[in-house]
């Protein structure tokens, strides 16, 4: 699927140059929403301040003024970010009306270059899930087959972006979730190291794991996008110092990189089109110059026991303040204020919400504390010494995003199990606070397979660079 | 092997603040069970000698001066978000009876 699109630095030229206007990218953005609108990937347009936006970039121009290294470039964000003024859902009935009063930080620091949100993407509800079928609206539908789920959470970004409705979008990553639906989709889905980009203005999910990035066709796109959105922001205080010195200056080249492909993903347990796609990547990664080895991180298995104990239990203490009474949903006919907690939450939580905060209860209350939290964060130790010896060895681990390709709409609906299963790839970068990219690979009976490569804390810049080297060979 | 009661399950939504129907009491007995057996996989990892982990980048109490922010918006604004006002306060039900 070729894109109707310019690389985002090519386009803000021409914006700039203005061979180009940022009304009519804004335009053409809306139209290709409308045009799509069966693959249900967008919640709402912001057609009146997108166009009122775009109208003051180009004035901007026209004045011999620089709106940015984004000038007028269109993106989608994900329903889980503030924007000024619009509808911020997460998806969620509880959250159903609430209009942002403030804005992201990530969205500020793009519009400060020029960018311009056109819509809000679709995503499971609270951005939990791996499907975008926990959406209390509606699911998204994967643009390669409309049958199939696009992954999830920020499926509706990943679908957007491939359905060429704007040239990049914003997801969050808190166990996988922008490099699940990138895998599902074919597009480029980069989760940063923890801390990187402010999470300041974004519905919380988990507090230690949450990750804001860039779904783009491109890796050269996601690394601009990371640029302008990364460093510390007072408004967020587990932000961490930013590079200095550009993401965008990579050095893609794989020569004499050593790239460790994880032992415990290639089982038998992934289907053999995934395997054999993944393997057939890396041995291109290798004709390329990469030095190549097998590594194993014993505790990786054990992960995803880690991953949903820790973040149920976030869960839980995060949403305890949708309780309808400063925002959101409140029930009709409650008799007292802790009737009116109870109905307002039961009516405006979905079902994986109020699963996910029932075993978040569960496993902080009294008497399972220890058992289950404790031991979950004392394991996520270990996994954390595992990946520090592993990047001792190589620069680089590698293996698939996920154990499948997309599968059909419904078929893991009834079995909530199964349905986390399929993060057990994604968890351990989002537990031990390291980034990982998600970089198309191939295909697998017809149907996009995604590369996962994964570096130290703050190697992003190398990273990026390894996966546009990567890029390129598999191309 | 972990297995939840009716009443375990009643007591959870009582601390969460969440009102459940029969459906979902059933559904949540069977799947919290579930759940929980897969997790219990932790008990054999050997964690000797090892401590806790919640924060990943090693960031310790980032504090900012304390000082006034202008953060863009009104108190008003926010009230604009809430469900029923009355003198520009949050009206709730009655915390008793």
């Amino acid at each position: 699927m070729a894109s109707q699109w310019l690389p985002l630095s090519e386009l803000a030229a021409k914006v700039r140059a203005g061979e180009l206007k940022a009304a009519d990218l804004v335009e053409q953005a809306l139209k290709t929403i409308a045009e799509k609108s069966e693959y249900q990937a967008i919640i709402a347009t912001l057609e009146e301040s997108a166009r009122a936006r775009a109208g003051q970039i180009d004035e901007q121009v026209a004045a011999g003024k620089n709106p940015g290294r984004l000038a007028g470039v269109p993106f989608i964000a994900k329903d889980n970010f503030l924007v000024f003024g619009a509808d911020t859902t997460a998806a969620s009935n509880i959250l159903k009306g609430f209009k942002a009063p403030y804005q992201s930080t990530a969205v500020n620091r793009l519009e400060a270059e020029g960018a311009i949100c056109v819509a809000k993407a679709n995503l499971d509800a609270f951005a939990h899930g791996s499907s975008t079928e926990n959406s209390d609206f509606f699911p998204t539908k994967n643009p390669h087959d409309a049958s199939r789920v696009p992954g999830g959470s920020s499926g509706g970004s990943a679908a957007a972006v491939m359905l060429d409705m704007a040239p990049f979008a914003l997801g969050t990553d808190t166990g996988g979730s922008i490099r699940l639906p990138a895998s599902f989709t074919g597009a480029v889905g980069y989760k940063p190291t923890y801390g990187l980009v402010s999470r300041s203005g974004v519905v919380a999910m988990a507090s230690s794991t949450d990750c804001i990035g860039p779904l783009t066709r491109t890796v050269e796109d996601a690394a601009l996008v990371l640029d302008v959105m990364s460093g510390r922001d007072p408004l967020d205080s587990t932000t961490i110092e930013r590079d200095e010195a550009p993401y965008t200056e990579l050095s893609a080249d794989l020569k004499g990189k050593k790239i460790g492909i994880i032992k415990e993903y290639m089982t038998d347990g992934i289907e053999p089109g995934v395997k054999t796609c993944v393997e057939a990547a890396v041995e291109k990664l290798r004709v390329a110059g990469a030095d190549v080895q097998e590594i194993s991180l014993p505790s990786l298995p054990a992960a995803l026991a880690v991953y949903y104990i820790v973040v149920p239990a976030e869960i839980s203490s995060n949403l305890a303040r949708y309780d309808g009474q400063r925002y959101g949903h409140r029930a009709e006919g409650a008799t007292n204020l802790e009737d009116s907690y109870s109905k307002s939450r039961e009516q405006g939580f979905g079902k994986e919400a109020k699963r996910r905060i029932m075993i978040g209860t569960y496993v902080l209350s009294s008497g399972y504390y220890d058992a289950y939290y404790k031991k979950a964060q004392t394991v996520r130790t270990k996994l954390i010494n595992e990946f520090n010896e592993a990047f001792q060895k190589v620069d680089f681990l590698a293996g698939p995003v996920a154990p499948m390709t997309a599968f059909k709409i419904g078929e893991n609906v009834d079995d909530p199990l199964k349905m986390y299963l399929i993060d057990i790839m994604t968890v351990s970068a989002n537990l031990t606070g390291i980034p990982a990219v998600s970089i198309p690979a191939g295909t697998s009976n017809d149907l996009p397979v995604g590369l996962q490569l994964m570096a130290a804390q703050r190697q992003d810049r190398a990273l990026l660079g390894a996966a546009r080297a990567a890029e390129e060979v598999l191309a | 092997m972990a297995s939840l009661t009716r009443d375990d399950i009643l007591k959870l939504a009582k601390l969460a603040r969440l009102k459940l129907t029969e459906d979902e009491i059933a559904e949540y007995q069977r799947e919290l069970a579930d759940i929980l057996q897969y997790v219990e996989q932790l008990n054999d990892v050997d964690v000797l000698g090892l401590e806790p982990t919640s924060q990943v980048t090693g960031l310790v109490n980032v504090s900012r001066k304390d000082e006034e922010i202008d953060y863009g918006y009104a108190p008003l604004d926010l009230l604009k978000n809430v469900p029923e006002v009355e003198d520009n306060l949050i009206k709730v039900k009655r915390m008793i009876g």
